[in-house]
This record gives structure tokens, C-alpha cells and sequence, in this order.
């Protein structure tokens, strides 16, 4: 569930109707939202010659940027969308604290990340996120099941529990029996496919997928985006980001970046429900 | 994350480029292995030196005419060396450190036998006592005897290479050779000696002193006296109790304008050994040049594969890798490169060290392999911490976005 801060300073961030109406569908009683972020700013370059990658609406008064504010709740399916250079990118990189914000706040799953430092920051992106990259990101010269295992061991898990773990997360991906196998070994929508099992193995309280669909054939992104819808409608929460309305026709909710604020917001179906676009198939896992 | 895992991926890593890897280690290897071998062979040499100094008698002197001060006043007044000076040495009751003299004149000259003319080295008159202070041994036949010197028998021996120019493969002992119109027997032939340098100690004749004067020099002055003192401990006392004896003989007050040398081997051995030191120390120091080199080369390599698996080191940091595993992956690489390289160059250096290198036998010091494999360890560790750091601190940011 979430809002857009499309008010002015102080008055439209907690009291917007936008927020009531989305409160009231909900229900106060529900968990925080996994992702609460307020009023962030990135900006490159000093002076005269600074870049907002991120700005959110200006203020009216002296024209300097807001910043922008999101909640997303858990369980959750969030489209991000917007044509290159809108901070989109920038915004994942936050998101998944591979970047930290210029001003702002970002609690993830309740833990304010502004303050972390390099090593809690690690800890993060392991226990907390899973990513899901465009062009794939797996270790060079590494088969699946190790691939799988690496978040797993980074955590520190035991040698039969990683395993046992990886396994079942290649399962989930219809790539048990494709384990042994290396990237090169792996066609795009398979390696894509071990990519995303390497991002659910943790359970992590979010999925960030960045364009994960950019770099595949139709046949794969509907793989792909099948398995996502899956994993969604078990309760995972997942950001996507995206440039096509293709892809962004899975998301139960949808949000448009132009020049790094926030112009829309639309919610395509109910955040308890199953994906507006899954095939009911797919649910449940593929084994 | 476990060691294990850690040394999975290094060998990975490093197995991903072969003829990388195997080049960086060749560089650890080539200064192990040169380390180890340089210094076996300035050991070796050393070890050589030593042994020939003590075969040609530890407890020997020489004395020699002519001021130890290049440039003493009374030189032109010096008195040369004379048989009766060797008889006041042998005899005095001054000198219970001296076991035996021998009185030595050199001189030159062709010998003949048959049609055959050959020039020797030296042509050597003394008396017996020389064999043994010398450490020359016969290998055919005898020592010329007391008796022949007194009686100026016309008897010879001959070193090695003399004989074999003269007779090749005949028997010399009993043959007659002429040297200088002079008809010697010869009695018995010198056992090889080897060369140690540029002077072949085998090229020579050595006849009995007085026939040597009578033929060729004349009955004036030796040109050195042999002395042997009673061991090598007593060489001290013995070199005093001549300089006390000649100084009586030559009419001597003042003990620092002598007119005679007196040299000892023990001090020559001192000397050998220090230099044999200085060019260990030389051989050593640029061998640990090329393991340092060597070290350079890891970091050089390390630093072009980090550049390359920026992407990768993103990677893993999205995935939640601590700074401390990336840091420890890199460095288990580089000190793999140096350990394997190492255990090779150790390898290389002790295969090496069984053949002899420019005619010298290596003789390796145990504490240069372990010191040698220690330094390379440690310079894989020193030198890859560099590059493993530069690749721990990327930002995950930068580390994914690198092409």
C-alpha cells in the first residue's frame, strides 16, 4: 500500500486522501509496510552543476526538491516505471542499499538503513533483499546449486542446510535437474531463472527485480514474470522495474518516475490477492 | 564464511587464467629457486676454498725476503734469505713450535727426454721436509731422501702435468730427463693437486737443493723458506720465534723494518673466507632482487584481476558478501600464487643445486629454503593485500555498474 507525495511541505505526506483511501482498503491492523521511504533526495555533482537523480515534487515556496516518499506493503507487487534518466535506476539502488540517499529517510522492514555502516549494510542486502538483475549477475565459472548457495553462505549456513535450501529454491524454478550446470552451460531465461531462485533462497522480506525481463525472449519473460507472479502470490513482497507495459501489467500496483518525482500511482488490483496477470498454472511452484 | 569455500574459490579463480597464474608463479619461482641456488653456490665456494686452504696445510709458513712494508727505508741494505738462516731455524733451541724448514730456490729451464722439450711451471731445489709442509704427495714412486740432498744426487720428482707432457703415457720413474744440460733420475711423480685458479700447482720439477744451486742458481741466497710448525694451533708461536730467530740472524734491532715476509695460510683462509662472504652476500642480494620482483608481479596481477572482476566483486557484495570475505578471497589468491610458486622455486633450487654450477659444487644452506619460501609467502601476503583491499572497499554501486 502506498502513497505519493504530490502536497506541499508538512501537509500532504500524512494526511493526503489519497492515504485514507488506501488506509481504509487495508485496514489499520495490517503489518508496517516493508519499505517506508521519506522525503529522499539523491543528487550528483555540487554547485551550479548538481544533477537530481531523485528529487520529488519542489517546494512551491523556494523551489527546492521534497523529495520522494513510498510506503510498499508487504506482500506487495510494485511496478516501477519511467524512461531512462528518470531515477528509476537511482531509486532501485536506494532501495536495495547499494546506494545511499543525499537527504531522507529509508526504513526497510523497520530498520532505519541511513545509518548503517558498510558491514550492517551487507548484512541488509543479504538477510533483507533479494536482487534480480537485467543482465543476470551470476558468478562467473560457478554452477547453479553454488550460485544459490552463495547468499546462503555469506550468511554463515551450514553445509547440508545450504544445500537443502538451494535445492529447494532451484526447484521452485523448475531448474532442479540443471544444478550442475555453469552460466555458460545455461541459456538467458534459465540463468535468469537461477537468478531469481539465488534472490527468494534467503526469504528475504523483499524481491528487487530491475528490468529482469530487458535482456530475455518473449518465451523467457513469460518464464520469468511467471515465476515472479508466483512467488507473489505466496506472499513475497516485489519491487519491478520496468520500461514496458507489458511487463508492468503483472504488478498489482504501478508508479511512474518522470524526472525523478512521482507522477502517478495506480493500483491494479488488491495488495492480499493474487497478481492481476497470473496464470493460475504457475501457483504453487513448478517442480 | 568457511576456509574451505575460500580456497575453492581462490583455485578458481586462478584456474580461470592458466597461463596468467603459471607466468605470476613462474616470477616467485624464478626468485625462490635463484635465492636458494645463489646462495648454495657462494657456500659452496666457500666451503671450497676452505677445503683446498686446509689440504695445503693450515700449520704452514712461508718466509719470504723482501720488507712487509712496501715502501721501508731499508730495502736496498735488506739482507736476502739463506740456507743458513734455515739451518738457524731448524736448529734453534728458540723454536720448540717449529717442526720442520725447508729452504726453496726457483728457477726456470727446459727439460728433455728423448726428442721431447718441455718448459715446467718452476723448477723447485729444497729439501725433503717440502713434501709434507707443501702437501704434496707421491703417486708413483719415492721422495728424493736427506741422503740425495746431502750427497747432491742429481734426482728428481715431478708434478703431474710435467710428467704427462714429458713421458704421456710412459712410466717416468727411473727415466733419465735433462734440464739445463743437467742429467736428473727422475724418482717418483706428484700425485695431482688440481688447478685452483690460473697457476697449475702440477707443473713443476722439485730436486734437491744443493743440485738445484749447483746447476742453476748458484750457493747465494733461497728465495723462500718453507717453515712447518708443530699444529695449527701453534702457528702464532712459531711465527714469532722466526721473526725472533731472523731478526738475531740478520742483525735486526727494530721489529718494524724487517727485511723477511712471513705469511701463514690460516691468515690467507681468514682472507679467502671473507671475500667467499662478501660474494655470497652479492649472490644473495640480487637473488632476493628477483624475489622481489617476483612479489611486484603479484600485486601486478592481482591488480589486473580485480579490474576484471569488479563485476563479479559487485555481485557478491548485492548478495550480502562482508567486506572481510571479499577481502580474504583475493588474499587466499594471491598467497596461493606465492605458496604454490614458492613450493616450486624450492623444488627448482634443490633440483638445481645437485649439478655443479661454473665448476663450483652447491652446497645448500637449510636456512635459506625456509627463509626463502618465507619471504615469498609473506610477499604474496604483503603484496596482494593491496589489490584484495582496493577490492574489499569498492562500492557495490560502482563494482555492478563497471563494464
Amino acid at each position: 500500500m502506498g502513497r505519493t507525495n504530490s502536497g506541499s511541505r508538512g501537509g500532504g505526506r500524512h494526511t493526503g486522501p489519497a492515504v485514507r483511501a488506501g488506509d481504509a482498503t487495508r485496514g489499520d491492523a495490517g503489518p508496517p509496510p516493508v519499505i517506508q521511504i521519506r522525503r529522499v533526495t539523491k543528487s550528483y555533482g555540487l554547485g551550479d552543476a548538481t544533477v537530481h537523480a531523485l528529487r520529488g515534487p519542489s517546494d512551491p515556496v523556494t523551489g527546492e526538491p521534497l523529495g520522494v516518499t513510498l510506503d510498499i506493503e508487504q506482500g506487495d507487487f510494485v511496478a516501477v516505471m519511467g524512461s531512462s534518466g528518470s531515477g528509476k535506476s537511482t531509486l532501485m539502488n536506494i532501495l536495495g542499499c547499494l546506494d545511499v540517499p543525499t537527504g531522507g529517510r529509508y526504513l526497510l522492514d523497520g530498520t532505519d538503513v541511513g545509518h548503517l555502516d558498510e558491514g550492517q549494510l551487507s548484512l541488509v542486502r543479504n538477510r533483507k533483499i533479494g536482487f534480480i538483475f537485467q543482465s543476470f549477475n551470476l558468478v562467473p565459472r560457478t554452477t547453479a546449486l553454488a550460485q544459490v548457495e552463495l547468499p546462503l553462505a555469506y550468511a554463515g549456513a551450514r553445509s547440508a542446510e545450504r544445500r537443502r535450501r538451494a535445492l529447494a529454491a532451484l526447484s521452485l524454478v523448475g531448474l532442479a535437474d540443471r544444478s550442475g550446470h555453469k552460466p555458460n552451460e545455461l541459456s538467458g531465461g534459465q540463468q535468469q531463472r537461477v537468478a531469481v531462485a539465488r534472490a527468494l533462497v534467503t526469504a528475504p522480506a523483499m524481491l528487487l527485480a530491475d528490468e529482469p525481463t530487458g535482456n530475455l525472449d518473449s518465451r523467457s519473460t513469460e518464464e520469468v514474470l511467471g515465476i515472479i507472479d508466483g512467488l507473489n502470490a505466496i506472499g513475497r513482497t516485489v519491487v519491478l522495474i520496468t520500461h514496458e507495459d507489458e511487463v508492468a501489467r503483472h504488478a498489482k500496483r504501478v508508479i511512474r518516475l518522470v524526472d525523478g518525482a512521482i507522477v502517478s500511482d495506480v493500483r491494479q488490483g488488491p495488495v492480499a490477492g493474487p497478481p492481476p496477470a497470473i496464470r493460475p498454472e504457475l501457483v504453487g511452484g513448478r517442480s | 564464511m568457511i576456509l574451505w569455500q575460500m580456497l575453492r574459490f581462490a583455485f578458481g579463480g586462478l584456474a580461470a587464467n592458466k597461463v596468467r597464474s603459471a607466468l605470476t608463479m613462474l616470477g616467485v619461482l624464478i626468485g625462490v629457486a635463484s635465492v636458494i641456488l645463489l646462495l648454495a653456490v657462494g657456500n659452496g665456494s666457500s666451503v671450497a676454498v676452505k677445503d683446498s686452504i686446509t689440504a695445503l696445510g693450515t700449520n704452514s709458513l712461508t718466509v719470504s725476503a723482501g720488507s712487509s712494508f712496501g715502501g721501508a727505508r731499508g730495502a736496498s741494505t735488506a739482507k736476502k734469505l739463506t740456507v743458513d738462516d734455515a739451518k738457524a731455524l731448524a736448529s734453534s733451541a728458540q723454536a720448540p713450535d717449529i717442526k720442520s724448514v725447508a729452504p726453496v730456490v726457483t728457477t726456470t729451464g727446459a727439460a728433455l727426454y728423448g726428442d721431447i722439450s718441455y718448459t715446467p711451471g718452476s723448477i723447485v731445489g729444497t729439501y725433503p721436509a717440502y713434501f709434507e709442509t707443501s702437501n704434496q704427495k707421491v703417486e708413483k714412486g719415492d721422495y728424493f731422501s736427506n741422503d740425495d740432498v746431502l750427497n747432491a744426487r742429481k734426482v728428481a720428482v715431478l708434478g703431474s702435468t710435467t710428467a704427462k707432457q714429458l713421458f704421456d703415457t710412459e712410466d717416468p720413474v727411473g727415466k733419465q730427463i735433462t734440464i739445463g744440460g743437467t742429467p736428473f733420475t727422475v724418482s717418483g711423480v706428484l700425485k695431482t693437486k688440481g688447478s685452483t685458479g690460473f697457476n697449475d700447482p702440477d707443473d713443476l720439477v722439485i730436486a734437491p737443493l744443493p743440485t738445484v744451486q749447483n746447476a742453476f742458481t748458484g750457493f747465494g741466497s733461497v728465495n723462500q723458506i718453507l717453515v712447518q710448525a708443530t699444529s695449527a694451533e701453534t702457528t702464532t708461536a712459531a711465527q714469532a720465534e722466526i721473526t725472533q730467530i731472523l731478526m738475531g740472524t740478520h742483525a735486526l734491532a727494530d721489529a718494524t723494518k724487517l727485511d723477511f715476509r712471513i705469511s701463514n695460510q690460516a691468515s690467507l683462509l681468514t682472507a679467502r673466507e671473507s671475500t667467499g662472504k662478501t660474494f655470497t652476500v652479492l649472490l644473495g642480494a640480487v637473488a632476493a632482487i628477483s624475489l622481489l620482483v617476483g612479489g611486484i608481479g603479484i600485486t601486478n596481477i592481482m591488480l589486473v584481476t580485480v579490474t576484471e572482476r569488479t563485476r563479479e566483486i559487485g555481485i557478491r557484495k548485492a548478495l550480502g558478501a562482508p567486506k572481510g570475505v571479499i577481502l580474504g578471497q583475493f588474499l587466499t589468491e594471491s598467497t596461493l600464487l606465492s605458496v604454490l610458486g614458492a613450493g616450486l622455486g624450492v623444488l627448482a633450487g634443490l633440483i638445481g643445486s645437485h649439478f655443479s654450477i661454473v665448476g663450483i659444487k652447491p652446497v645448500v644452506i637449510p636456512e635459506s629454503v625456509l627463509a626463502a619460501f618465507g619471504i615469498a609467502v609473506a610477499i604474496g601476503l604483503f603484496f596482494g593485500s593491496y589489490p584484495a583491499n582496493r577490492a574489499a572497499s569498492l562500492r557495490p554501486i560502482d563494482a555492478l555498474r563497471h563494464e
